[in-house]
């Protein structure tokens, strides 16, 4: 056995153990993020074998792509509409399902189902909902509403999208706020309504405070999930009509690999980045913040 | 009066049982629209999406499978997924209780700078990847999918085994290692054995991402002999936009595996998206 006091040693346990995931950790994820900032610093295009140094180019380019800033906008709205409408619902259903209810674990067997299948699929599928289903309903009930497919009209396809998305992901979140409402003690809940708390007064002043930490979970997760979707922008809207629903992770895609404006894209994959950065730090510092507080 | 009291709560019950069971059929609605329809043509379709089949006439899903080379795709995304969870797997388990157990400086570094990474999105990676991969003329090759996927999905695994490992009390290993036993063995021995619940959650966690996988494939896997399962249905949906029964059977044939998956695996998958994410 190798002693692990030597420097040699130590080398030799840290390559058995770890060498493996060290070299493929650094060749897919350090190394190319590490390009990727020299790549922006260039005017690469994606085809010459030399590139020039352009300092801080293109990231002014950043600045007057207006396609770019109008899809940030639309992230933005779209991760804000999704992010509460997602976190209200699943913690409705866990509220609900967590009451001792006939059949729970049917239901929330049920619920989930949609995170099991790919974005991609899911937009297929409701793309078939939302351009032949609901055009019949409009059609044979008269329904203004769904006369013609959301999917054609700007507005509504972003509607579309936020409906789709929160659909998927409020079956993931509530299994996280079952699970911490599992977790808050009985007698607390009943102290409090022997106390001549209502459920509403329960609600705001025992259980949610409680559940603090699950929340903070459950926003970051959406969060997350919101700034990079990609696969359900893709399959079911394609970014139409008009590009009127082209989210940041797509426009990205689009100006890197269609356009071939590779230097370009990459600048504005970064943007991407200071973003969840900026909102994820944020987000756990209040998180914590508010438990503390409690 | 407690009899009064006992007729509301069972008023209440009914209602949210019905709000439940109601909102159950809205999400499982869309499901259950495209299995019937992938049985109807396209007349059929149209004329009313909401009719149950005349007859369950499987030529659409006989057309489909052959059309989307379905064998193909599944056995691709099936050796994918099971060799990357496993790569992800056996390495992370091993790096993890390195950096649990030997607390050096440079481990403590590596720890943090994976967990770091994860607030990477990979937007911001996908570009300088293809470019450094397609130079050395690695892409459009099921290796390199599976060795990323182990680049990307270590840093959470590590970090989900890392937290497990902490809590097994040392003294086993340190017993089997003053009989004798070198560090690797008691590793596989005596922790890795302890490990199996994370090893649950970090092998349901990872196949169902790489498994609905669609970006990273889309630009690794160029040519359709190569496609996953996700990538073939997209395709096929791009060549045959107008055939709504095919295009329909299509997407049935495709999520398949993975309900089935659910149906046996059912409680670990809950737990496992549980434990993963509130660690």
């Amino acid at each position: 056995m190798v002693s692990e006091k030597t420097l040699f040693g130590k080398i030799g346990t840290y390559l058995l153990f770890a060498g493996p995931t060290t070299f493929a950790f650094f060749t897919v994820v350090i190394l190319p993020f590490l390009f990727g900032v020299y790549l922006t610093l260039t005017n690469w295009d994606g085809l010459s074998a030399t590139y020039v140094f352009v300092g801080l180019k293109n990231y002014r380019m950043v600045f007057e792509d207006r396609a770019f800033w109008t899809s940030f906008g639309l992230t933005l709205r779209y991760v804000a509409y999704t992010v509460v409408l997602t976190n209200v619902i699943a913690f409705t259903l866990a509220y609900l399902l967590t009451s001792g209810i006939r059949g729970q674990n049917f239901l929330r067997a049920g619920f989930f189902v949609p995170n099991l299948i790919g974005g991609i699929v899911l937009g297929l599928i409701w793309r078939f909902v939302f351009s032949n289903v609901l055009v019949y309903v409009g059609k044979r009930f008269g329904w203004e509403l769904f006369l013609r497919s959301w999917l054609a009209h700007p507005d509504k396809a972003f509607w579309a999208l936020v409906i789709v998305s929160v659909w998927q992901s409020s079956g993931y979140m509530m299994v996280i706020y079952i699970a911490g409402l599992m977790g808050i003690p009985k007698d607390l809940v009943e102290a409090a309504t022997i106390e001549g708390a209502t459920g509403l007064q329960r609600l705001r002043y025992v259980i949610l405070p409680l559940l603090t930490p699950f929340t903070t979970v459950c926003i970051f997760l959406s969060l997350q999930r919101g700034f990079i979707v990609y696969d359900l922008n893709k399959a079911l809207t394609e970014g139409g009509p008009y590009k009127s629903t082209e989210l940041v992770a797509m426009h990205v895609y689009e100006k890197a690999f269609l356009a071939q404006q590779y230097e370009i894209g990459q600048s504005e994959a970064f943007f991407l980045f200071a973003m969840i950065v900026g909102v994820t730090l944020a987000q756990v510092y209040l998180g914590k913040r508010l438990e503390v507080e409690q | 009066m407690a009899q009064r009291q006992r007729y509301r709560e069972g008023i209440l019950e009914v209602l949210r049982l019905s709000f439940l069971y109601f909102l159950l059929v809205l999400y499982l609605i869309p499901f259950f629209l495209v299995f019937v329809n992938a049985f109807k043509d396209r007349n059929q379709i149209i004329a009313n999406p909401f009719r149950l089949p005349s007859a369950f006439h499987l030529a659409n899903f006989i057309e489909a499978f052959r059309k989307m080379n379905y064998p193909y795709a599944f056995w691709n995304s099936l050796v994918i997924t099971v060799l990357s969870t496993a790569l992800i797997v056996f390495f992370s388990s091993m790096t993890a209780y390195l950096f649990a157990r030997l607390p050096w400086k440079f481990n403590r570094f590596m720890f943090f700078l994976m967990v770091a990474s994860m607030l990477i999105p990979f937007q911001a990676i996908m570009i300088p990847l293809v470019k450094i991969y397609g130079s050395f003329g690695l892409l459009n090759n099921r290796w390199t999918l599976m060795y990323m996927y182990l680049g990307f999905g270590c840093s959470f695994a590590v970090f989900l085994y890392h937290g497990a490992i902490k809590s097994i009390p040392l003294e086993l290993e340190e017993a089997a290692m003053i009989d004798g036993c070198s560090r690797f063995q008691a590793f596989f021995r005596i922790v890795f054995p302890l490990l199996r619940p994370t090893t649950t959650t970090v092998a349901i966690l990872d196949v169902l991402w790489i498994w609905n996988d669609f970006l990273l494939p889309s630009l690794v896997l160029i040519s359709p002999r190569n496609r996953t399962l996700p990538l073939s249905t997209y395709y096929f949906y791009g060549t045959y936009t107008s055939e709504y029964g095919l295009l329909l059977a299509s997407l049935i044939l495709s999520i398949t595996p993975v309900i089935i998956f659910y149906l046996f695996m059912q409680r670990h998958i809950i737990r496992g998206i549980l434990q993963g994410s509130i660690k």
